[in-house]
């Protein structure tokens, strides 16, 4: 059983995120670069599910310019066999259009399962799971905390607001990952030299057959405005008081 | 060896996140129990950090000395007594088998080594024998197929731990200095080998060091490193050209984590109604510091990179050394400074690094020695 994973490469998560100077967008100048860590647990989760019997080959595919490369390579180290590397420059790309090219790869590689994270901790559109599965026709669980899979059968647990619900879905299906579904591991040292025999493929817009028609325009980016200074207050009845009459929120 | 920009990136991402998640929380921890944690010494065993230095072919990562010294210092941005469990394994505790040792030797001990089983230890300074190495008294008097090791070892790195020890001895007492040495590998549990009680010090509580005891010590001559007479001391001295850049990068990794913490005090401590960063004094501080910061770093690399094309680097590695240590204690200085009554303070943390790194100008060659290694080094070069 194949299992193909989508990961996408963000500003790490310990990063004091900045805005550009013009409020085009995030400045990203020299700015730590990492693997964003809902994809994490979808790569650690493949690996769990080949470790475990279930899955045979492990294939990650992400988008971008070269640097992406090097995130492939980390799920390389964290266990994935081969990459796929589609090069689409520096373009901005709308979900829908990541969805697209992905749809193609999968529609090339046939795999059982396609993991995604939820949402990427940069833009957090949480679209691109859910746009891929219409486009591929596939069922779709998103926001799992648990993915069994047996007999051709998948059973995930998702996290919803009213708690937890259980699906069973067929194969193939794409799943997309919560953050309780499990903790990523430490790469070995070792497996970081592995990562760099490991086959990676390139790919561009072009030879999949998709035009980066994007559909959405970022118009301003801007940071959230500063906290103000709070107030210390000598006990619960000067709380209730000032909740009341000056934050007027009681 | 990686000589591949992006699995470099990776490694050192990788040390980064295991440094920032799983160390930086326990430090606070360690210096008072004067312990790491069993789960941790798994958890560095299993991510691979014992053989980061050991050849490939033996289970390690056989990094270059320049990826080395750029691991050193993502390492070096948490507690130093961390690295030290697994610095010797790395470094002295296994560089005299890896330059020196038979085939035997390294097919016995390096893979043992790289994954962290053995720890390994190096015995060189004597209660009368420091900087002035070449005079050590401990004796190994050949009897047969085994060599009878008499003499006492001090302050000696994860001697607690060690599973062995490169000792140096003298085999031949009729030659006075360097060439009556020998190494040998001397296993924990062999009759007649004592380790003492763990010493008290001034920091990096939670790495150990100790004296170690041979009376009436019988080592086999299989232990000989190399298995010839006389070349302990050369394998001491290329073992500590490599230890010092070590060391040095060390001082940096460090260095980084005490002015960043600095900054941060600056940025969010107020006086006068503004942060302190804002005062010229303390900007004046914050720059001396990460200028030498630089100087110190370029240096590490620059020794490195020479080291990795094959340059006898005995003066660049002291220079280095040198440099970075003192700058490193004139940092932490600072940064203390900085923090004012906070820094004398134990929860901040950065006392416990300005006790830590004063070590830094002592061990592997105290400063005034890499002054002497230099200084020679000029005047045989001119004369």
């Amino acid at each position: 059983m194949k299992i193909l994973v989508a990961i996408k490469r963000v500003l790490d998560y310990s990063v004091k995120v900045r805005v550009k100077t013009d409020h085009s967008d995030v400045d990203l100048a020299n700015a730590k670069m990492s693997m964003n860590p809902f994809c994490e647990i979808a790569v650690e989760e493949a690996v769990r599910l080949k470790e475990a019997g279930v899955a045979s080959e492990i294939i990650v595919v992400s988008i971008g310019s070269k640097a992406v490369q090097e995130t492939i390579r980390s799920a390389m180290a964290m266990g994935a066999d081969r990459g796929i590397w589609i090069d689409s420059g520096e373009a901005a790309l709308s979900p829908l259009t990541i969805a697209q090219l992905l749809a193609k790869v999968v529609q090339a590689e046939q795999p059982s399962v396609v993991l995604l994270g939820k949402q990427a901790i940069d833009s957090d559109d949480n679209q691109t799971g859910q746009m891929l599965a219409a486009l591929c026709d596939y069922p779709q669980a998103t926001f799992a905390s648990k993915v069994t899979i047996a007999d051709s059968k998948a059973t995930v647990v998702r996290e919803v607001d009213g708690g937890l619900q259980t699906l069973q879905l067929a194969l193939p299906l794409v799943v997309t990952t919560d953050l309780r579904l499990n903790e990523p591991r430490y790469v070995k040292l070792p497996d970081i030299m592995k990562a760099k025999k490991k086959p990676l493929d390139t790919q561009t817009p072009e030879s999949l057959g998709v035009s980066l028609n994007n559909s959405v325009k970022m118009i301003k980016v801007e940071p959230p405005s500063e906290r103000k200074a709070g107030i210390m207050v000598p006990d619960v009845d000067a709380l209730i008081n000032s909740l009341k009459n000056q934050a007027k929120v009681l | 060896m990686i000589r591949d920009q992006e699995i470099l990136n990776i490694l050192l991402d990788t040390i980064e996140r295991f440094v920032r998640e799983r160390l930086i929380p326990l430090e606070q921890e360690v210096a008072e129990s004067d312990q790491i944690p069993e789960s941790i010494v798994t958890e560095m065993k299993a991510l691979g950090l014992f053989g980061l230095s050991i050849p490939e072919e033996y289970g390690g990562m056989g990094l270059s000395m320049e990826e080395e010294v750029l691991a050193t210092m993502v390492i070096g941005h948490t507690s130093p007594a961390f690295r030290s469990l697994f610095a010797t394994n790395n470094g002295i505790g296994s560089q005299g088998i890896v330059m020196d040792g038979t085939s035997e030797q390294k097919a016995h001990y390096l893979p043992q080594l790289a994954s962290g089983d053995l720890i390994g230890s190096f015995a060189l300074t004597e209660p009368d024998s420091g900087s002035d190495a070449a005079s050590l008294r401990t004796q190994a008097v050949r009897d047969g197929n085994h060599y009878i090791l008499n003499g006492t070892k001090r302050y000696i790195t994860n001697a607690p731990e060690a599973g062995i020890f490169t000792v140096m001895a003298r085999t031949d007492a009729d030659k006075k200095g360097a060439d009556g040495i020998s190494a040998f590998i001397v296993e924990r549990g062999t009759a007649g080998l004592t380790v003492g009680s763990i010493d008290k010090k001034m920091g990096q509580k939670g790495a150990h060091t100790a004296d170690v005891i041979f009376d009436n010590c019988r080592v086999p001559v299989s232990q000989l490193i190399g298995g010839r007479e006389g070349i302990g001391f050369k394998t001491a001295m290329k073992v500590l050209d490599k230890g010092r850049i070590n060391i040095a990068a060390l001082c940096v990794g460090v260095s980084e984590r005490m002015l960043d913490d600095a900054l941060h005090y600056a940025l969010e401590r107020k006086q006068f109604g503004k942060p302190i960063a804002d005062f010229q004094l303390i900007q004046a501080m914050l720059a001396d510091s990460k200028a030498e910061l630089y100087a110190a770093r370029s240096m590490v690399i620059d020794a490195a990179r020479r080291r990795d094309a094959g340059q006898d680097v005995g003066t660049e590695a002291a220079c280095a050394k040198l440099f970075a240590s003192e700058a490193c204690g004139r940092i932490a200085d600072r940064a203390v400074q900085i923090f004012g009554g906070a820094g004398y303070l134990a929860e901040y943390g950065i006392e416990r690094f300005y006790r830590d790194v004063r070590l830094f100008r002592i061990f592997e060659g105290t400063s005034q020695i890499q002054q002497l290694v230099i200084a020679r080094n000029m005047i045989r070069a001119a004369s």
